[in-house]
């Protein structure tokens, strides 16, 4: 046992340092929502303003309604791909190991260099169109591919997708064979034993992965820079804007502020969900 | 072979170098109570995994009346399991652990809800049937095992070591019960256990595995009193084993007596004499351990509180020494 004395010392600084490095940006960030711009300078005047302009302009709601699309498809499509990633990893012992690092060493990529990857891919001279071509499928690039919500989406599922997989395949390996075994045994095929096996024993973590999928594509604001477009402009765009170009610190903050407590409720709400999904172990 | 429900037939097993099942082979009747015995690593287990369809032999064959069933998937096999530390899915509660093979089977609703309520009932746990697998004792988890795999009315009913996880006494009740049930059901039970004691108590016959094979295939009567070899005469009665030129001998600790020196001796029987080494009291009888000389250590079994002093004079009758391999 540790003397009380020795205990404070040792969580002093960690506590210094969520204090200092985070909880007061917060602050400030919220104070800085309710002042305004007035002649390129920054007044100490509490209003309620900038949260009235979120919500009458247009702009605003519509890129936050376009964010949250994008999110929800690089979820959806990230379980797509995890969930049967995850299983088939579990289940299937021989190259676990191989397969597993496969999927681990992209992470190890840098983020640019995997959005960077998917603009040589989808450009006009990329593969993707020179393929299409070659094969006389179009004669023109298909530009739609590139500078576009849909190459966000894939973008983001791509690089996200482990973060899916991770837990939903921790998840499945903490369920005992013989469970599967039982299930089989009592006459379920393999797909029925997946579906009322090992998916309900496997929700926290399928909870988990789709949390971090949702919220980590709803900030992201790299991959839409890249190879978004116009058309692929998501809310951290536009709050990196407004903190940079349109020097607006009042109103970024504003949305920063309400995309904070969005993230906290979905976050809180998941893990409630993954509460509910754990079972006594036996 | 006529009445033979299933027929293991020259099955071997390998996991990487080592042979875990030799060329066995095994005929299980119609309702019986068929123990496998074996230590661990005699591959009782894997025998009950290849019978169960979830490990496949690299040979032979396994049959359920007349016909080939070793290439069929676990879920494709008349017959059900109850697994070592139950495998009951968590997530599920008591009535729909029960229900899951039924509902597999697309039974319809009203009759998966009679039959379940109807085994809940006959195992006593049909007060149960809202809760957890997590919120069971151990005793109940096993119950529900048991009713999980019978509600399905299998042919041929595959129990792994079901008591080993149960305490002392919770284990004698619940094999007088499993003994009762399978009485009562009819259906042939095939349970594998590393206890001796549990496997005469149990069955209609027994199979004693060493490395993978079948050393012996009898009732556990005449396993015990006819053993065929050295090993099963030691595993299974503590026998004690005399070389006698080419032949062994086994005889049992409570086969030997324990007379006066200056008693005239039985006919032909053979008489030892020896400094007692050991007294293990058990209740009832004691276990001597005797030193013959000649490196000849004999256990002896007598009435407890005998009160013998260290040197003996021991007597073995000539029809209780059985010949082994």
């Amino acid at each position: 046992m540790y003397s009380r004395s020795y205990q404070r010392l040792v969580t002093l600084p960690p506590l210094l340092w969520v204090t200092i490095f985070l909880l007061l940006p917060y602050v400030f960030l919220f104070c800085f929502s309710f002042w305004q711009v007035r002649s390129q300078n920054v007044v100490h005047e509490w209003t309620l303003t900038n949260y009235f302009e979120l919500i009458r302009s247009p702009v605003y709601v519509d890129v936050l309604l376009r964010s949250a699309r994008i999110a929800i498809s690089v979820m959806l499509l990230a379980l797509a791909l995890g969930i049967p990633l995850a299983y088939f990893l579990s289940m299937c012992a021989r190259a676990k190991n191989v397969l597993y690092l496969l999927v681990i060493v992209p992470l190890w990529v840098s983020y640019l260099v995997r959005a960077y990857a998917w603009k040589t891919i989808l450009g006009s001279t990329g593969i993707f169109n020179t393929l299409l071509q070659y094969f006389g499928i179009v004669h023109q690039p298909v530009e739609l591919l590139l500078y576009s919500p849909f190459a966000v989406i894939l973008t983001l599922t791509h690089i996200y997708t482990p973060f899916v997989f991770l837990p939903v395949y921790a998840s499945m390996e903490q369920i005992p064979k013989s469970l599967i075994e039982a299930s089989r045994d009592l006459g379920a095929s393999s797909v029925r034993t997946f579906w009322t096996i090992v998916f309900p024993l496997s929700l926290p973590g399928i909870v988990a992965g789709a949390t971090f999928a949702l919220v980590l594509s709803l900030g992201d604001f790299i991959a839409p820079l890249l190879i978004g477009g116009p058309s692929g402009v998501m809310i951290s765009n536009i709050v990196v804007s407004l903190f940079g170009a349109a020097y607006n610190w009042p109103l970024g903050s504003a949305i920063s502020f309400c995309m904070l407590l969005l993230v906290v409720a979905l976050v809180a709400g998941a893990e409630r969900l993954e509460k509910r999904f754990r079972y006594g172990r036996i | 072979m006529p009445g033979s429900l299933l027929a293991v037939r020259n099955v071997n097993k390998r996991f990487g170098a080592t042979t875990v099942l030799d060329d066995v082979s095994l005929d299980i009747e119609e309702s019986e109570f068929l123990t496998i015995l074996g230590e661990s690593g005699s591959g009782k287990t894997t025998l009950l995994r290849v019978i169960a369809g979830f490990e496949r032999a690299e040979s032979g064959e396994v049959v359920m009346r007349g016909e080939r069933i070793d290439s069929f998937p676990p879920n494709k096999r008349k017959l059900n399991t109850v697994f070592q530390h139950y495998a009951l899915f968590p997530h599920l509660s008591v009535f729909e652990n029960v229900a899951y093979g039924l509902r597999a089977k697309r039974v319809p609703a009203a009759d998966v809800q009679s039959r379940v309520t109807e085994v809940l009932t006959q195992i006593k746990m049909a007060d149960f049937a809202k809760r957890r697998p997590a919120q069971l004792s151990g005793g109940q988890q096993q119950r529900v095992a048991l009713a999980r795999a019978l509600v399905n009315r299998p042919a041929l009913l595959l129990l792994d070591e079901p008591l080993s996880a149960l305490d002392a006494s919770l284990r004698v009740h619940m094999q007088l019960e499993l003994k009762s049930l399978q009485r009562d059901t009819g259906i042939t039970f095939v349970f594998v256990t590393h206890d001796q004691e549990e496997a005469m108590t149990l069955s209609d016959r027994m199979a004693v595995l060493r490395h993978g094979r079948i050393e012996q295939l009898d009732t556990p009567r005449n396993i015990y009193n006819l053993p065929r070899t050295a090993y099963i005469a030691s595993f299974i009665g503590r026998a004690n084993l005399l070389p006698a030129g080419a032949v062994t001998y086994a005889v049992k600790p409570e086969s030997i007596r324990v007379v006066s020196p200056s008693s005239a001796a039985t006919d032909g029987a053979r008489r030892l004499s020896g400094t007692v080494r050991k007294t293990i009291f058990t209740g009832a009888s004691e276990l001597l351990e005797v030193d013959c000389g000649d490196g000849l250590l004999l256990n002896v079994r007598v009435p407890g509180g005998s009160g013998h002093g260290s040197a003996v004079m021991l007597e073995i009758p000539p029809d209780k020494l059985v010949p082994v391999q």
